[in-house]
Parts: structure tokens; sequence; C-alpha cells
């Protein structure tokens, strides 16, 4: 089914209103040798076998509905309110594109514009974007901000270690070509002496909060942090988990010039990983130097209020090779679904998902260092994350829990595996619970953990 | 469809003390929190469900879309999104899946995309694809860097300059700039091809490469690829497609055998994946053999020993894993790529195998010529030619004075049957109008769009007014975009007054 609705005496019409007997003389273009190539693919099905295909392949994973996972690392399940889906499946949305022309755009531009505002309002910053492709790539497009405020006369981009490696390995991808050197992140003992590494040639300095590894900052140490890298000069910019900042003072009261972080969780599902959604906010004086989509309030000629798409003289169509990003399409309608999950839940809602998240991890977290063999990693206040030390590799453990239908922690010796030799042993394990895991599963997990030493 | 009143902002619909959802009590001892951490104030909106739910679908109801009606946005490919593609991707099995399980708990989803990749390798004519770029644009950076590190490879780092025509995207430029490469633009020949002198004349050892959209933002297949693709190679760049128009030559051509060293595909544009009203969109890169290595990782590849305890008797024999290619230039994005997106064109492609992508292209193709047929003696064509996918005119008729092409989209969205075709674009047709039709339009359809063109012709010469005004019938009207850029607002500010504060909006 190629969903073509021409007939045959349609098509035999047209191609005599083109001047042409067949369609084969619309190609005569193409260089003849390599014309109609042979594609192997497999035959085409029905609307019925393909979703039963589908359906086949899709259960033949562990669908985390029926199995409990403590997984998180830059990737969280949340509740998903009933509104979420049901708003952005509406056609009206997600069948339109980029709102080129407004008048018929209000309904995008205007959802843009408030989840921007949101932004604003959780990160505590005052300009945000329409968003970035996930935290990784706002993070990297954070770090080119940063490299082009200072106008690319400085080189340095201090990241701190307790950054997701992922995100830290993207920023490297995206300055490669560049002449930008990536300093600091080479060992977690230096995440306390990040102030002492910023110097002339520094642009900027990005740290995690909570980190990785889900540590909280100390605020003072943060804010000592901002000091240091204003006095140079230097921008700050802070990565966040959006739910902890529901609870948790904002980078924008702590002197962070760039706040970025995955807006997945505020309503967008797991996905295996995408589409997630960067979100993107900074300091007024900065916009102009901001990549990405943003939407701004205006009037139309009745005086009437109403959301463009503007200062697009910073982007790729207009500026070229003099843009700083060729960022265009980007994941708008995952920023309306965080838009309606925030609007859904509101202020009090939303802190309420925080909380619960950080009391279902501390249970956790308390519950496991009670048993023999395991030791907390961790020792600084934490939100929702934190790293335990098994007494066998994580490896035969995560197998031991799968057999009792538990998708346990992050084998920490696992990842980052693209940013050279790692800092861990197999031992290591970081953990994530949030609002879903009810404290039956938070035993059974305990439970479990026992059994498996 | 566009009748409705302008819509408050959600924040002044808020009420304080209302919510819009329930959440479980607490059923664990509650732990610490540093209060010097805590936040004290969330300044967002307080409303109900029922707040939440009239609003946004309100606010829908402002859209154009696909769904509503016919969207030649030329260099989009506005196609119909089959709703299979959706019904597919939110399978719980696929939804509920974590980036970090183990690959005995995601075997469906690296099959999914272990044959998505290959099915891209087998339309294209590529030896490798990596999934990862989020859209068409982060493609290109992948591309990019990709020629970046063959070059390093190969000792070669004297070459610094990328040639794009002029009448290319603003990404690939800009695409260029964000891997430290400088532009040279090349120059366009009368019949819309890449002007085989200019090429020359710029053709040598410090070319890293040519970027080449092919067919050309004109709609047109440019007549000498091959020797376009020769001379770049010849010098000993590479050639760089830009995939944003493959919807024009499914099966009747694939980019590799054409001499293109890389592509990117836009899988939201050519294998139908919703839009989103701007993402998220899907942008894979392939590659020849001699560039697999360099890939962004991980991809997706068949594992040696068969999977443990598979009980289906198709998936015998068969596991997948993650790899990393060996030189990879690194991660373009975290995780594996936009995987919903890649769930809906797999399923696309699985519902139109190779005759069905054929037909797709065919269908396009002659869509496009009929519409440019039937415009072609009351606006002027950029070039004369038989098109691809799509065609650009040179902007309102000739003897339409002082009608702007701005004026011809405004006037269009009046008659109600379609949104505007790309204006402005490409840069080198003053005035443009860029047409892309599409392969799921009628004839009907295409009639329609013709007639309202034709009558907004006989308007720009007998009543200029109309088009200026345009659109009359609008939740709004044409916005001060100055005002926009001048005094930005771009976030929402609670009045200051208590009056103000938490009331209804008061349409201005």
């Amino acid at each position: 089914m190629s969903y073509v609705p021409l007939t045959e005496t349609g098509r035999r019409d047209m191609l005599s209103t083109v001047g042409v007997s067949s369609v084969d003389e619309l190609f005569t273009d193409v260089p003849r040798q390599y014309r109609y190539p042979h594609i192997e693919l497999p035959p085409p099905l029905s609307e019925m076998e393909v979703l039963r295909e589908l359906q086949r392949l899709s259960e033949t994973n562990a669908d985390l509905q029926h199995i409990v996972s403590f997984l998180g690392a830059g990737a969280y399940q949340h509740f998903l309110p009933s509104v979420v889906n049901h708003i952005t499946a509406r056609s009206e949305f997600c069948t339109a594109y980029t709102p080129y022309q407004a008048e018929i755009s209000q309904g995008t531009l205007q959802a843009m514009f408030e989840y921007q505002s949101m932004i604003c309002a959780l990160t505590g910053m005052e300009v945000a974007n329409a968003s970035h492709y996930d935290g990784a790539t706002a993070l990297a497009e954070g770090v080119l901000m940063a490299y082009n405020v200072l106008r690319g006369q400085r080189h340095k981009a201090i990241l701190s270690p307790a950054i997701h490696p992922e995100y830290r390995a993207v920023v490297r991808t995206y300055v490669q070509g560049l002449d930008i050197e990536i300093v600091a992140d080479d060992a977690l003992a230096n995440d306390t002496r990040l102030p002492e590494r910023i110097d002339d040639d520094t642009f900027c300095v990005a740290v995690q909060n909570p980190n990785f590894f889900g540590e909280l900052q100390d605020m003072d140490a943060l804010r000592a942090l901002a000091e240091a890298a204003h006095a140079r000069r230097a921008l700050l910019i802070v990565v966040g988990y959006p739910i902890a900042l529901a609870l948790l003072q904002p980078p924008g009261a702590y002197g962070c010039d760039i706040a970025v972080g995955e807006a997945q969780p505020l309503g967008n599902a797991l996905n295996y990983g995408g589409p997630y959604i960067g979100y993107f906010a900074c300091r007024q004086q900065h916009v102009h130097k901001m990549a990405g989509r943003l939407v701004g309030q205006t009037v139309d000629v009745g005086g009437k209020r109403g959301f463009v798409l503007t200062l697009s003289a910073r982007e790729q169509h207009i500026k070229r090779e003099r843009a700083t990003s060729n960022i265009c399409t980007n994941q708008a309608l995952c920023a309306l679904a965080c838009a309606v999950y925030m609007s859904s839940l509101g202020p009090a809602g939303l802190r309420r998902v925080a909380e619960l998240c950080y009391h279902k991890a501390h249970y956790l977290a308390r519950g496991i260092a009670q048993l023999r063999g395991y030791d907390m990693v961790t020792s600084r206040p934490f939100f929702n994350e934190f790293v335990i030390r098994c007494p066998m590799p994580v490896r035969d453990i995560n197998a031991t829990l799968l057999r009792h239908g538990i998708i346990g922690g992050l084998d920490l010796s696992q990842v980052g595996q693209d940013l050279g030799p790692d800092r861990w042993t197999d031992r290591e394990m970081l953990l994530c619970a949030t609002e879903v895991h009810t404290r039956r599963m938070l035993d059974q997990m305990i439970h479990a953990l026992e059994q498996a030493s | 469809m566009m009748q409705a009143a302008s819509e408050p902002l959600i924040f002044e619909l808020s009420s304080p003390g209302r919510s819009g959802c329930s959440l479980p009590e607490l059923d664990v001892p509650p732990a610490d929190i540093p209060q010097d951490m805590l936040r004290h104030d969330l300044p967002l909106p307080e409303v109900s469900e029922i707040d939440v739910v009239r609003h946004y679908v309100r606010l829908s109801q402002l859209n154009h879309a696909v769904d509503i009606g016919f969207y030649p946005l030329g260099s989009c490919t506005m196609k119909y999104n089959p709703k299979v593609n959706d019904a597919a991707a939110q399978l719980s099995g696929f939804v509920h899946t974590h980036p970090y399980q183990p690959a005995d708990t995601t075997q469906g989803n690296l099959c999914l995309l272990y044959e998505l990749q290959q099915a891209l390798c087998a339309i294209s004519g590529f030896d490798a694809v990596a999934l990862q770029p989020a859209a068409g644009a982060q493609g290109e950076l992948a591309g990019v860097l990709i020629i970046r590190a063959y070059h390093q490879a190969h000792a070669d780092q004297r070459r610094k300059v990328i040639l794009i025509p002029d009448s290319a995207h603003g990404t690939n430029p800009a695409s260029t700039a964000m891997c430290g490469y400088q532009t040279v633009e090349i120059k366009s020949d009368a019949r819309g091809n890449v002007d085989l002198e200019d090429l020359r004349a710029h053709c040598s050892h410090g070319v890293v490469g040519m970027m080449l959209t092919n067919p050309n933002t004109l709609g047109l297949f440019d007549e000498h690829v091959c020797e376009v693709a020769e001379m770049v190679h010849r010098c000993g760049g590479l050639m760089y497609g830009d995939g944003a128009n493959l919807n024009a030559i499914m099966g009747i051509v694939r980019p590799a055998d054409l001499g293109f060293d890389v592509m990117h595909f836009n899988l939201h544009k050519t294998f139908s994946t919703p839009h989103g009203g701007g993402g998220p969109g899907a942008g894979p890169v392939g590659v020849t053999a001699r560039l697999a290595e360099y890939l962004p990782g991980p991809v997706v590849v068949r594992a040696a020993a068969p999977a443990p305890d598979s009980s289906d008797p198709q998936d015998a024999g068969r596991r997948f894993e993650l790899h990393w290619p060996e030189h990879t230039v690194g991660r373009v994005k975290s995780f594996y790529g936009n995987f919903a997106v890649l769930v809906r064109a797999y399923t696309y492609i699985r519902m139109l195998g190779a005759d069905g992508l054929r037909e797709v292209s065919q269908a396009a193709v002659l869509n496009a010529n009929y519409l440019r047929c039937k415009l072609q003696s009351t606006y002027r064509l950029a070039v004369d030619r038989t098109c691809m996918h799509e065609f650009v005119l040179a902007g309102p008729p000739p003897d339409a004075r002082g009608v702007h092409t701005i004026d011809i989209a405004k006037r269009l969205i009046d008659l109600g049957h379609s949104h505007p075709p790309t204006v402005y674009f490409p840069l080198i047709v003053p005035e443009a109008l860029m047409i892309e039709p599409t392969e799921t339009e009628s004839q009907e359809t295409l009639d329609q769009f013709a007639a309202d063109m034709i009558q907004i012709a006989a308007e720009a010469q007998a009543d200029p007014q109309l088009l200026l005004d345009a659109p009359h019938h609008t939740p709004v009207r044409r916005l001060d975009e100055v005002r926009a850029a001048r005094q930005p607002v771009v976030r929402y500010e609670a009045q200051p007054t208590k009056e103000e504060h938490g009331e209804p909006a008061h349409h201005r």
C-alpha cells in the first residue's frame, strides 16, 4: 500500500496534461545506466500483517509496564497523566510542521511560548528556546554558545567529570572540528577543584546538579563556582533534572548563565532513548547568541495579541555559514508534551512528584545499606539516584535479579565506554527510584538483592 | 476551521489551589531534605484537568495540518502520515523500554533498528547506515565530521573548503562552519544545474568535499551529477548528499550509484513520520564502505552467537547487539536516536516494499509536474524544465504590480484549502514560491490548488489590496514581526497588580 490516491484514468489524464505518454519520461535526467535499480526489501505487508509483525517484535522486549526497573541515568520512568498523550496525539499538532505561516499556526506557536515560559519558571532563567534534540545536544550547544559569547577568543571548556558520560561524549563530538579544548573531566577527584581550573582562556565551566550519580551539589560551592567563573568572564552552564528543579533551588538562583538538561521526564515516555527533548535557557543578555527556534509575542494589524517565530536572524536559514548552529527541526511535539504535563501537574503536583522520588530513593538506599555485603558509595546528599557497591560483579547480580522479574541498576563499568578507560570496577551499580515505585516494589528489590549476594 | 477566538495563555487561566492531577500517597517514611537547597516558589499555572484539555484542544484548532488539508510546503515533504505508523510506535513493548536495559531484554528493538539500517542501505545503495542523528541537520553534522575524520586518517589536513551550490539549504553552510571548515559557494547555471565551469575553477587540493542536494532545491535533477561527483573526487574531495529530496528518487536511482559518499535521510519527510509542529524527526546517515568505520555510534550489528533462549523460530540464530565503529566520529546524541520515529519509518517501509516506494516517487514527480503545467501559463517558472517532486515559481505573475510572494501566500490562507508553499527559498530565485504537492494528494486536490492560485493571480490585477490585506478570516491577521524582534517578549510574566493576576485573559 503506497497511499497514492491516483486512479488509472486520472493518471492518464495527468500525463496528457504534462504532455508525456508515461511517467518514465519524467525521469530522463536520471543517468540511464543507474535508472530503476533493484531494491532488495522484504515484500510489502497489509496493515494487519505489519501490526502483527511489530506486535511480535515489541513483545520480545522486556516491557517496563510488566517488569520493575531501577534504571535511570538520563532516562526516567515517570507517570504520564492521560491528558498528555490525548493532546499530543491530536492531528492538528502532530501533523503540522514548523510554524512558518503564523496566522494558521497559532496553536503550535502559543503552546511553544507557554513551554518556553514554563522552562523559564522551572530554571529561574530569563529566556528559553523551543527545544533541542536532547539533554546531551543541549549541553553541546550550550558550550558552543558560550564559545561564541566570548567571540571564539577563548579555547577552554571545563566539564565536570560528574556530568553524564554520554553528554560529555556528545560535547566532544560537536567541538572536534573547532579550536576548543575540553578539560577537567578526566578524573572524579577533580570535581571539587573546578574553580581552580578556570583561567583567562576558559570560556565556560559546566556542572550537573544533581550529577550523573544523583548527588546534590552544595549550594555554597555552586555559588562560589559561579563567582569564580564570572571573575574570569567565563560562563557557568548547569545541566539539570527538571523534576528535581520543582523541589530544589533553580540554576537561576545561584549564578548560572546557561541552564540545560533532559526534559524527557516532563511528560515523555522512555521510548528506548528517544525522541527526548533538551531544554535550553539563558540570560536575556545572551539571547542573540542562543541557537534554536524561539517564539515571541507580538500584535497583529488589528492590535490583537499573537505569536511568531522571532529573532530568526540568529538562525542558519538567514545567517548560513555565520550561524553558530545548524539546528532547525527540533522536538516541538515533545515540548508540547512537557507543557501539557507541567500544566496538568501544576507547581504542587510537580513538587509532589519530586518529593515522592526523593523519599522512595532514600527508602531504597537505607534498605540496601543494611544488607550484608552491600555498601553505599554515595556519601553526599542525593536526589533520586545513588551508587552502591555490590559483593559480586553487577553483571551477575543483575542476571539474578532478572530471574526475579527485576531489571536492576546500571552497571557503571558499562557506561562511557566511548570516553576511554573507565574509573569504575565491575561492582558499582547506579540505582534510581521514582514515583512509579511502590513500597512493595522497593521491598521486593531489597529482598532480591539480599538473595542475589 | 479557523474561526475560533483567540485563546488566553494557560498562565492566565491559573487560579491558586487548582490542580489537574492526582498522585499516590507517600507509602514510605519520609527522609530529611537539606533545607538550604529547597526552592520557595514555582510560578507554574494552577489549573484543573478540564482547563488543560480545553485550552490545548482550542489551541490545536488554530493550526493548519496535513490531516486538515493540503500542505504543499516545498522541501518539507508534507505527505499524509499513515496511522498504522503511530499504532506501531505506541505498542507498549516499544514505548516502555529503557535505553540501558540489557540487550537480551531489547532484542525486538535492536532487530527493528538493524532491519531499518538494512532497508535504508538497500534504498540508497550505501553500505552502512547510522540511525542516531535526530534530524536532517544533525545528520549533516555527522556526515561532514565523517568526511573530516576520513581526511585526517589519510593525514590530509590541508583541506579546508567545502563547496556548496548557491541553491543549498542554509543548514549546509551552517554544518560546514560547525566543523571548522569554510564554505565556497558554487553558482547554478541557467538550467538550474551546478555550473560546471564555476565548479572546475574551485576544485583544488584544498577541497574537503562538496555538499549537493539532488534533486536540488529548484526541484531539478542535476543533469551533470555524475560529472560533478567525478570532478570533486578527482581533486580528492568527498561528495555529501543532502537527502532532503529523496522522495523523488526512491527506486528510481540510488544516490550511492551517482557518486555520493555520504548522505543523510530525513525520515520525517520521505518515510512519512508526523512532523510534530517542528519535530521530532530523524536524520540517519548513510556511507559507502570506505567510510563505514567513521560512522557515529553505536550502530546495531548481528551478534556471532545466537540468542540463548529464543522461543521464536523466526528469530532462531539471530541476535543483535550494539557496536562501535572502529574510528567513529563519536556520539551525536545520547542513546540510539529518535527510536519512536524510527519505528514509524520502519513500519512505513514494511507496508510499501520496494515497488510501493518506487510508486511513491513516481506519483510525487507526476503530481509536481501536473501542477507545474497547470500553473506555468499564469506564473513564471524559475527554470522551465521537467521537475522532480517539487518546482519553484519566480514570484507573482509578471503583470501583478505591488504584489509580493508573501501576499499570495497570505491570500491562499484566506481561500482555506491549503497551507501556502515555501516562500523566499531557494535564495537564488527572487520572490520564490516552492511547491511540493507530494504523492498522497489526489488530482482533485491539485486542481483545487491550481484554481486557487489562478484566482489569486486574477485578484492580484483586479484588486491587489485584497491580497495586501490578507488573510482576512484567521484568528489573528498579519503579525508585527519587527516588533517581536525589536521588543522581544519570549516568556509570560505575571501582571504586577493583584486584580490582573490570576484573572482570565484580557483580549487585547
